[in-house]
């Protein structure tokens, strides 16, 4: 292996290999083969029922909680595949930290919900926490607004709020892919932008996967961009790329809004 | 339209008005019929000439010592059963034959249990007419109410929580202790309170196994009382109708002052989770 080459896959932050993803006899990926560089923010664009949110659960395995599901191929972080027997899943997942679509208050104060990661991990000491808690909140954009509240009972966010909330509490683990499923689905125009802004100071430091079912989103975050469409990957390039002479005909009428 | 609205509303205000009449009717005789022997001496005093005068203290010691410990015993084993079969096992047949079998426990009559207690414990187990004998007995009475409600309230718990909590690297464990457990905690809090309602009012299951011996007991082998058997047999042998109404007070009054205090105490710890 020459030197440029070890150097690029270096980079190579996940891989996957002639990946698919089976829930029983369905076939929800098929063959998918994808590089995702380090410190890279990757938009997976797709409509529903695409197999977007399956590949973000393959990533941190969290598909492996539903009964009946199997994967073919490969799919690596760092040059080890996810799925080989070595793995501990809970470490994986705490490196590979998710937000999911739905913003999820746990039933707890804003700080335990934030704390409870890195207590899981057996952090305990207060004065640790309350430091980690507050860089998180920073990082995620949302300690101006709790920082006098932090007892308050989480569910008294706001939905834009609470999705920040569920930011903060990914980044307390110090995780290094941020994985988010459609995580402006359910906001309203204002949080979303905040959302997206966050995104991009963020991938500073994390590789992040993001998904969207909305083209106009994968327009604004202007990011490296994949199209999924029934388990297929279908193309990949720049976002301008994408929307501006996308290669495949199916992209053309998806960015174009024809479906979706 | 609205006409017919306004009858099923009076209808309704009707039945519930019922309800409330009944139970007051119950509950407002009794008083009417023990508050006058209701006195602190009668509290706390033992029973004399078989309970037609003293007090009724060691049937009340008698009855927290027996429901305290079967709750004690089948608190925590019903839980952790819920969790196994909701958290560990939730999509093979196991939870689904357990179930069943929880179910129909719960359905059979308590003396059936008074009847294997006595087999079992008092004589199998040489444990004799004792309070161990009775707490245990009373435990497998209300272990299925237990593990039926926690079950219930463990499965309302809603899978996003455990996804986000698995999603930040908890362990299943950790998972059920951190999150799970603490949001169906009122769940299952009612469930134990619906046990110890059924434990403490327990007259066949107890009259088999603990004796009704009316000395206090010293120790966990001795035989006892609760309030409930000292109730039954004032009331049955003619010793005493009015000790009867009085214990019978004392009995709704113990359950009242439980279910205060064990709610009272779930909202501190509900207030403290924040």
């Amino acid at each position: 292996m020459s030197e440029t080459e070890a150097a690029q896959d270096r980079a190579c932050k996940i891989s996957a290999r002639n990946f698919s993803f089976f829930y029983g006899e369905h076939c929800a990926l098929r063959d998918i083969n994808l590089e995702i560089k380090r410190n890279q923010l990757l938009t997976i664009m797709g409509p529903s029922g695409s197999g977007k949110t399956t590949f973000l659960r393959s990533l941190n395995r969290l598909g492996d909680l539903i009964p009946g599901t199997r994967h073919e191929g490969s799919l690596e972080i760092d040059g080890t595949d996810v799925y080989s027997p070595g793995v501990d899943v809970a470490d994986l997942r705490r490196r590979v930290g998710m937000v999911f679509a739905l913003p999820v208050a746990l039933p707890m104060s804003i700080f335990n919900n934030v704390a409870h990661g890195p207590r899981m991990q057996g952090i305990r000491h207060s004065k640790k926490l309350e430091k980690i808690v507050e860089k998180a909140l920073r990082d995620a954009i949302l300690w101006d607004e709790v920082k006098d509240r932090l007892s308050d009972h989480a569910s008294r966010l706001s939905g834009g709020q609470l999705q920040r909330l569920s930011i903060a509490r990914v980044l307390a683990l110090e995780p290094e892919i941020v994985l988010l499923d459609e995580p402006t689905s359910g906001l309203d125009p204002i949080s979303t932008l905040k959302i997206e802004e966050l995104l991009w100071e963020l991938v500073d430091r994390y590789t992040i996967v993001l998904v969207t079912h909305n083209p106009l989103q994968g327009a604004r975050i202007d990011s490296e961009t994949a199209f999924l469409l029934m388990g297929e990957l279908v193309e990949t390039g720049s976002a301008y790329d994408i929307f501006t002479r996308p290669k495949d005909k199916r992209t053309e009428d998806y960015v174009s809004g024809k479906f979706g | 339209m609205k006409m017919t609205d306004r009858r099923i509303t009076l209808l309704f205000t009707c039945i519930t008005g019922l309800t409330i009449l009944i139970l007051v009717f119950i509950i407002g005789f009794i008083m009417v019929k023990g508050l006058p022997g209701l006195t602190l001496s009668f509290l706390l005093e033992s029973p004399k000439e078989m309970g037609r005068t003293g007090g009724i203290f060691p049937a009340i010691v008698g009855t927290v010592l027996l429901t305290g410990m079967a709750v004690v015993i089948a608190a925590p084993v019903g839980v952790l059963t819920a969790v196994y079969l909701t958290e560990y096992t939730r999509d093979t047949w196991l939870p689904k034959i357990v179930r069943f079998g929880t179910e129909s426990l719960a359905g059979i009559p308590s003396i059936i249990f008074g009847l294997f207690g006595f087999l079992f414990f008092v004589i199998y187990m040489d444990l004799g007419w004792s309070v161990l004998s009775g707490a245990l007995t009373l435990s497998a009475m209300i272990l299925p109410t237990i593990v039926r409600t926690s079950e219930e309230a463990i499965r309302a718990v809603p899978d996003a929580y455990r996804e986000v909590s698995f999603a930040l690297g908890s362990t299943r464990w950790q998972t059920v202790t951190s999150v799970v457990l603490p949001s169906a905690k009122p769940g299952i809090m009612t469930g134990v309170m619906l046990a110890v309602g059924r434990a403490i009012g327990e007259t066949a299951a107890v009259i088999f196994t603990a004796g009704s011996s009316l000395r206090l007991p010293g120790t966990l082998l001795d035989s006892t009382r609760t309030l409930p058997v000292h109730f039954y047999i004032l009331a049955r042998e003619g010793i005493s109708l009015e000790n009867a109404y009085s214990t019978a007070l004392v009995l709704i009054l113990l359950i009242l002052v439980i279910n205060i205090t064990a709610y009272a105490v779930m909202n501190r710890l509900a207030n403290k989770g924040r």
